[in-house]
């Protein structure tokens, strides 16, 4: 089945890259991924086709660095005051919310965040993040594996 | 007696943006006792950080400082480290650049345009909202923004922190064909954008008027994106290299970020209600005579209307992007080469919401000894403030959340880059 897994963020923000890193784990281990920076329009256009998305991101610091959370955004519409932190706030959760409004959400999306800490420009990833990014990466390779075997193994050979 | 309560009105902060900034209005016996926008989080730390790197690196490091206008950044970077050092650039290079701008002016207008601003006039708390009762426009808004994108990716690499743009041209020029491979799209944004002309024209616009001095760049015969003189209509017209003598910053208690004045005249506008009146006969006659049709006269002094002007701009940016793309031929090398000498540059370029001017002093090696940078936010800060003052005098005795709603309004008819923040501010009103 049509799966595209995205990790969104920015390198040049701290814990902003948990996203990213999580991508680039799974590429390593040979499962195709995709980065994105959060601007809507462009995640609506990478997940646009695919009927499974597993997406990973950042989620804004609530105290809990390095906490993670899944939600399954076909079902569920997503929290205000989580993704508060894109372009023009212009991000993930409006993607996935627009995306519902006009009816053309994938069959089945699902979001890993993980609540970063520090998110000024040229941060460090703390530690409890850098810690989550592994665990995630690990849960996501799981995920794709069950809904696609042939995506989570594409680039082995 | 009510009249006499005293109301303030905070708009909170918020985290995480191109730029972070607050709202705070006191209101006492309904007249206005104070307005503070607050800005946190300007981009002056990036002029400490290209001090000591090499003029190569300036346009990588300060397409970082904005996500929706990395390319503005660039072109004023270029252009003033051009200067510095005497480079001449090829004539097929000067086209990439204005196609570069036309990305840039289409994903940052389509985005405000749809995804900001209409949202306040069709009375909906966010796009999200509007997208329930307004799809197909919706729809024609992100289209028109990933066309937009499709520029900036082809020209910069990428479509957000482009990574082509160097110092003498680009790294790599695109060819005929790829550039080619845009046209229909482009011919849809220019149609999408004469309809967006059309549809936020029929909005209702509050019977709000100031006295303004416009400032932007004027060149003889173009719609200016990164060449002209600094012009006004009170009679200012500059070469860049002569900003810092003519405008200067203030430092206020209530921001980080230095209010930008005219000297010995104050606040003054930049962006696309500046342009639009200072340039209105170097638009294409398409765009004028939707304009026209509009009912947008070529001295527009209600900054609600800006939405209509940037929808105008949109029409202009597909319209210009089409000519480039049918004039262009790739030039004979992608850029010019640069030598590295002692020297200063200064630079102003149109960014999509308004002026942005740098200066660099290159030392004889040619890294940067120090570096000077002035957004449009900072430019427009002081007169945001001033539009508040006067707009909330004449809503003073609406309901708080009707007035808050209008303040983030007023705010965003400058599409600040702190627009993102108002979109979640919340209201504390205190009454005596």
């Amino acid at each position: 089945m049509a799966i595209r897994i995205i990790g969104c963020g920015n390198f040049d923000r701290g814990d902003d890259a948990a996203g990213l890193l999580v991508a680039r784990r799974l590429h390593a281990l040979g499962v195709v991924t995709v980065e994105q920076s959060g601007e809507s329009t462009s995640l609506m256009d990478c997940w646009n086709g695919f009927e499974h998305v597993i997406l990973a991101d950042a989620t804004a610091p609530h105290g809990r660095p390095g906490q993670t959370f899944i939600w399954k955004a076909h079902a569920d519409k997503l929290p205000e005051d989580v993704f508060a932190c894109s372009t023009h706030a212009f991000g993930v959760r409006e993607a996935v919310e627009l995306a519902r409004a006009m009816g053309c959400l994938p069959q089945s999306l699902f979001i890993y965040g993980i609540e970063g800490k520090q998110f000024s420009l040229g941060a460090p990833l703390c530690p409890e993040v850098k810690r989550a990014v592994g665990s995630v990466a690990q849960q996501l390779l799981e995920l794709t594996r069950l809904i696609s075997p042939a995506q989570a193994t594409q680039n082995r050979a | 007696m009510s009249r006499e309560k005293s109301r303030t009105i905070k708009v909170e902060t918020l985290a995480r943006v191109e730029g972070e900034g607050a709202l705070y209005v006191k209101l006492k016996g309904g007249q206005v006792q104070e307005v503070k926008l607050k800005i946190y989080e300007p981009p002056r730390f990036f002029e400490a950080f290209l001090r000591g790197r090499h003029f190569s690196e300036v346009p990588d490091i300060v397409a970082r400082i904005c996500g929706i206008c990395p390319v503005a950044y660039q072109m004023s970077a270029v252009h003033a480290i051009e200067g510095a050092l005497g480079v001449g650039i090829d004539p097929s290079v000067r086209l990439l650049r204005r196609l570069f701008y036309c990305g840039e002016w289409i994903q940052s207008h389509a985005l405000h345009v749809y995804m900001l601003h209409a949202p306040d006039f069709l009375g909906y708390p966010d796009a999200i909202a509007m997208a329930g009762d307004h799809q197909a426009i919706v729809q024609q808004g992100l289209r028109l923004k990933k066309v937009g994108n499709q520029i900036v990716a082809l020209m910069g690499g990428r479509e957000i922190h482009p990574v082509s743009a160097a110092i003498g041209g680009f790294y790599k020029a695109p060819s005929k064909s790829a550039l080619t491979g845009l046209v229909d799209d482009l011919k849809w944004a220019l149609d999408a954008s004469l309809a967006t002309t059309r549809w936020v024209s029929g909005f209702e616009f509050p019977d709000f008027e100031q006295d303004y001095e416009f400032v932007s760049l004027s060149h003889p015969e173009e719609y200016p994106f990164n060449e002209g003189r600094i012009v006004s209509n009170r009679g200012l017209d500059i070469d860049a290299s002569e900003y810092e003598e003519n405008f200067t910053e203030q430092q206020v208690q209530h921001s980080n970020a230095l209010h930008s004045v005219l000297r010995g005249r104050g606040s003054y506008m930049v962006g696309p209600i500046a342009r639009f009146n200072l340039n209105f006969d170097r638009l294409p006659d398409v765009a004028k005579q939707v304009a026209r049709d509009c009912g947008l006269q070529a001295h527009c002094r209600n900054p609600f209307r800006s939405i209509v002007v940037r929808a105008v701009e949109l029409v202009f940016a597909c319209h210009e992007a089409l000519r480039v793309i049918r004039e262009y031929e790739p030039p004979s090398a992608s850029r010019a080469q640069a030598a590295a000498r002692a020297s200063t540059g200064q630079a102003a370029t149109e960014a999509p919401r308004g002026l942005l001017y740098h200066r660099y002093v290159l030392d004889q090696d040619g890294l940067i000894a120090s570096a000077k940078i002035i957004p449009p936010t900072s430019q427009n800060q002081k007169r945001i403030e001033e539009d508040l003052w006067h707009f909330v005098s004449q809503i003073a005795t609406r309901p708080a959340e009707e007035i808050t709603w209008r303040c983030e309004q007023a705010v965003r008819n400058y599409d600040p880059c702190i627009s993102c923040a108002t979109h979640f501010l919340r209201l504390q009103l205190e009454c005596d």
